[in-house]
């Protein structure tokens, strides 16, 4: 009756690598990517780590010749959204403009949704006080007349289409040629969880067979940065053992890194998936079938949403809402993917909505798996990250290494310190972001 | 099972027209225009001086503890505001028995303006003039004394949201979308199809923005997105006409109260329309241009034809996204031409069976009045598809005296027109298009149309 919708494709991209191979044998090593910050001169900011895309890293190398030209009006965010996306595309082995732009596409292009997840994009601090330093005046302050005269013209006439939030799904509309539904969710750390969340309901109410879905992220400028330490989150105290930093749902938790990426994945409809692979070689019958999902809103005027209510009330709404949709009780649940950022005034009403949600005894019993002390809080698209990482478990059945999870909150188990077989059926993956708004996530095993 | 029925029972709005529903559409329907000289920040020696601007409007009388919202956007403040009327005009004032958790809010409002002074200053701080570029320590130690923490959240998008959730304690499902000017239109789809799912009682949607900011005026002008007719400044929102030259920046917040028929009915609230389509497209083709055939445009008009289950016929007014750029307007024209003249089978089909003929009904744009409200300019044009279908009225499209040969269709030129008794207004059809190739229309009808 109800359309089944399948994860087929994953693009992780973040400091551990590029792609879903990189990414997951680095974090069955129990690799770090957090380290000092080369991205830009940290030395007057508190934390000065993250996890980094490698120095490398070109847009170029992920785009179909044709297009090179445009990459020239990506900010980073959209770089990283664009390559993640080709990866995501290559992995399901789909076909698209961009993947073979000679081919017929594996779906047609009106049937192909994208809902990509976005921050607020820092303009480049260099290109603009370039401009802004010719409309100083005498005394070396900025003044608005000189700007309108002769500052503003310095900027590139495309300069705002680098930092409009939704271009990270145009361009990637564009060059895969995507024609159905298409959304940009700027809801700060939940954004990509809402927008795999949004392609599931798009797929399953028919309006797209397939989707390009998820998010990404750079906050590694200056004036994100700052923002970023401005919410009192980030980690000051490990900037000489980075790889220690992060220590999610733990009582030593110390505060959080920042990463950049994020990840695209690919949904399609069970049938379509099925129609599209029936003559290939493999027995790949996709990574997990994404069959519950929920969402909520935070209310802390103590706070003014910057943090959780203490219970997580909001995130308590999505995983309620997320089990009614699949049909599921507690105790189907076999691993927790939460959003634990490696703070407590996050990670403790995190606790608490899964306390009330799954239970003392269920909750002690469960693993909880994260990828942030390897690669830090990625912004928008961390939510993608997260996905893929429950995803994998379930289609690999084990459990990569957690870092840094040796002091767990109780009732939780500490983190298995090898990668562990486990037998997984059901994984909840969370998410709460900056400002409120909570989803609660559940894939299933395909088996 | 069958399709809940999604109505819309409250309505609020803060646009540069007015600061509530009733004057705003008073003065849509009188032909105002809203454009002025710029007044939020100088702008003398910009390419473009004037914009259609929110003057002396204050949220604080309008929400609970103004103090929980001390700091926030103007962005924010158009949302509260917008959001207060609405919840106010839906009665939920007045309705103890709201269940709080299946309250929901879905926006698509854009980001709040930069703290420019303190950005600037910190840019020019760190600049080094031998190197080039701007260098982190001194770019550090200045911003740090010189931003303030508030100021920086309140930027980020989704703080609309964020502060309706604490106003209304909202804690239902809650997304903020920001697909350029085409965002709160697409929040109104989303929101309506969350309730259609049963994920909650009632959606607060709609959006809130305002480029009116230096930067934003400057992205614009460097786009030559804006009208740059300094001389002429009411008469320079001029959708469809031949000499139109670029939009003008407008700011503001719509925001409707969404809920199932069952729901409003059950708590005795008065639906005032219903939401019965809704298309999202992408392009697919150029950041910068539109497809040429409007072929995303022509798309999203069909999938919300085809999801309310009507032919093009049964459509008695289209708002426009009519923004006043040369491209804009030629290919919207076309596409709608497309959908209007040249009907899917299917839906010639339907039109056979209900005997009605296909032609392309009067359009208009209210940008020609309010500016172009961005992010939230969808919202308020589907508020003025409900007074529309209330008043059995169309606002115009001013300033058009030279149309353009492509853009031969009726714009209601000039002056609002009244619905006859044998045509009366029960369908309208609301599109909103964002750079870079976001479709989205909305078909919104009368109760029992």
């Amino acid at each position: 009756m109800s359309r089944r919708v399948l994860i087929t494709g994953l693009g992780p991209v973040s400091g551990l690598g590029l792609g879903l191979e990189p990414t997951w044998s680095a974090l069955l090593e129990g690799r770090s990517a957090l380290a000092p910050i080369t991205a830009f001169d940290p030395a007057g900011f508190d934390s000065r780590i993250a996890g980094q895309v490698a120095a490398d890293f070109k847009v170029r190398d992920y785009v179909p010749k044709t297009y090179r030209k445009a990459t020239k009006v990506m900010a980073r965010d959209i770089e990283l959204a664009v390559a993640a996306a080709q990866l995501a595309a290559q992995d399901a082995g789909l076909t698209t403009k961009a993947t073979d732009p000679d081919a017929e596409p594996s779906h047609h292009p009106d049937r192909v949704a994208c809902h990509i997840g976005a921050g607020l994009i820092a303009a480049d601090v260099d290109e603009l006080t370039a401009a802004c330093a010719q409309a100083r005046d005498e005394s070396g302050t900025w003044d608005i007349r000189r700007w309108g005269e002769h500052g503003m013209q310095q900027l590139t006439p495309l300069w705002l289409l680098k930092y409009l939030p939704n271009m990270l799904a145009c361009h990637v509309t564009i060059t895969h040629d995507c024609r159905g539904p298409s959304n940009t969710i700027t809801c700060n750390e939940t954004s990509a969880a809402l927008s795999v969340g949004e392609s599931l309901r798009v797929i399953q109410r028919g309006h797209a067979d397939a989707s390009f879905a998820g998010g990404a992220e750079s906050k590694l400028n200056p004036m994100a940065f700052l923002r970023q330490q401005f919410t009192g989150r980030l980690n000051a105290t490990h900037n000489d053992t980075p790889e220690q930093a992060v220590r999610p749902m733990a009582t030593d938790a110390a505060g959080t890194v920042i990463g950049e990426g994020g990840g695209i994945l690919i949904l399609e409809e069970a049938q379509a998936f099925q129609k599209r692979t029936a003559n290939s070689d493999d027995n790949f019958r996709g990574y997990c079938e994404v069959v519950g999902y929920g969402a909520g809103q935070t209310v802390h005027p103590a706070t003014r949403n910057a943090t959780p209510d203490p219970d997580g009330r909001g995130l308590q709404v999505a995983i309620r809402s997320a089990l009614r949709d699949a049909n599921l009780q507690p105790d189907d649940i076999d691993l927790v993917v939460p959003f634990a950022l490696g703070h407590a005034d996050w990670d403790t009403p995190e606790l608490h909505a899964l306390l009330a949600t799954l239970g003392q005894t269920k909750l002690a019993d469960t693993p909880i798996a994260s990828l942030k002390p390897n690669l830090g809080v990625t912004g928008a698209g961390v939510g993608a990250l997260d996905l893929a990482l429950a995803a994998l478990c379930l289609h690999h059945q084990t459990l990569p290494p957690t870092l840094n999870r040796t002091q767990p909150l109780p009732p939780l188990k500490p983190g298995n310190p090898e990668p562990a077989d486990a037998n997984l059926t059901h994984a909840l993956v969370l998410s709460t972001g900056f400002g409120g708004q909570c989803t609660a996530t559940i894939l299933k095993r395909v088996d | 099972m069958p399709t809940p029925r999604i109505v819309i029972t409250g309505l609020g709005c803060v646009t540069p027209l007015g600061h509530d529903i009733e004057t705003v559409w008073q003065a849509l329907l009188n032909g105002d225009a809203g454009a002025r000289p710029i007044e939020h920040f100088d702008a003398t020696t910009f390419p473009t001086t004037f914009a259609s601007q929110v003057l002396g409007y204050d949220w604080r009388p309008l929400v609970n503890d103004p103090a929980l919202h001390e700091g926030i956007g103007h962005n924010t403040g158009f949302a509260l505001g917008a959001a207060a009327q609405a919840w106010k005009h839906a009665g939920l004032d007045q309705y103890a028995d709201l269940d709080h958790d299946r309250l929901g809010i879905y926006l698509g409002s854009g980001e709040g303006s930069l703290d420019l002074e303190a950005y600037v200053a910190s840019n020019l701080a760190g600049w080094s003039d031998d190197e080039g570029k701007v260098l982190g320590k001194p770019w550090a130690d200045y911003a740090t004394k010189h931003m303030t923490p508030i100021r920086e959240f309140e930027q980020e998008p989704n703080m609309p949201l964020a502060h309706l959730a604490l106003e209304f304690d909202a804690r239902g499902p809650a997304s903020n979308c920001l697909t350029a000017c085409a965002a709160s239109t697409q929040a109104i789809g989303e929101a309506s199809y969350l309730l259609q799912r049963g994920d909650a009682d009632v959606m607060i949607t709609g959006g809130a923005h305002t480029m009116i900011h230096p930067m934003g005026v400057t992205g614009f002008n460097r786009l030559t997105a804006l009208s740059n007719r300094n001389d002429d400044i009411t008469t320079a929102s001029r959708p469809f006409s031949v000499d139109r030259d670029g939009f003008v920046m407008g700011e503001g917040g719509g925001i409707l109260i969404l809920e199932t028929l069952e729901h409003a009915t059950q708590r005795g609230a008065t639906p005032l329309a219903e939401v019965t389509g809704y298309g999202s497209t992408a392009d697919a083709y150029r950041i910068t241009d539109i497809h040429p055939d409007g072929r995303g445009a022509a798309a999203a008009m069909r999938q919300a034809l085809d999801h309310a289950g009507i032919t093009p016929a049964d459509i008695d007014y289209i708002s426009a996204h009519g923004t006043g750029t040369k491209e804009n307007d030629s290919i919207e024209t076309r596409a709608i031409k497309a959908v209007f003249a040249n009907p899917t089978q299917a839906e010639a089909e339907r039109s056979a069976a209900s005997g009605l003929p296909s032609q392309v009904p009067p359009v208009s744009s209210i940008k020609s009045m309010l500016g172009h409200l961005i992010a939230a300019a969808g919202a308020v044009e589907a508020i003025a598809c409900v007074l529309a279908i209330r008043d059995q009225a169309l606002p115009p499209t001013i300033n058009l005296h030279k149309p353009d040969p492509e853009c031969d269709l009726d714009y209601i030129p000039n002056a609002a027109r009244k619905a006859t008794a044998d045509q009366p207004i029960t369908h309208c059809l609301s599109n909103s298009f964002g750079f870079g190739g976001q479709n989205d229309t909305l078909v919104i009808q009368a109760i029992d149309a």
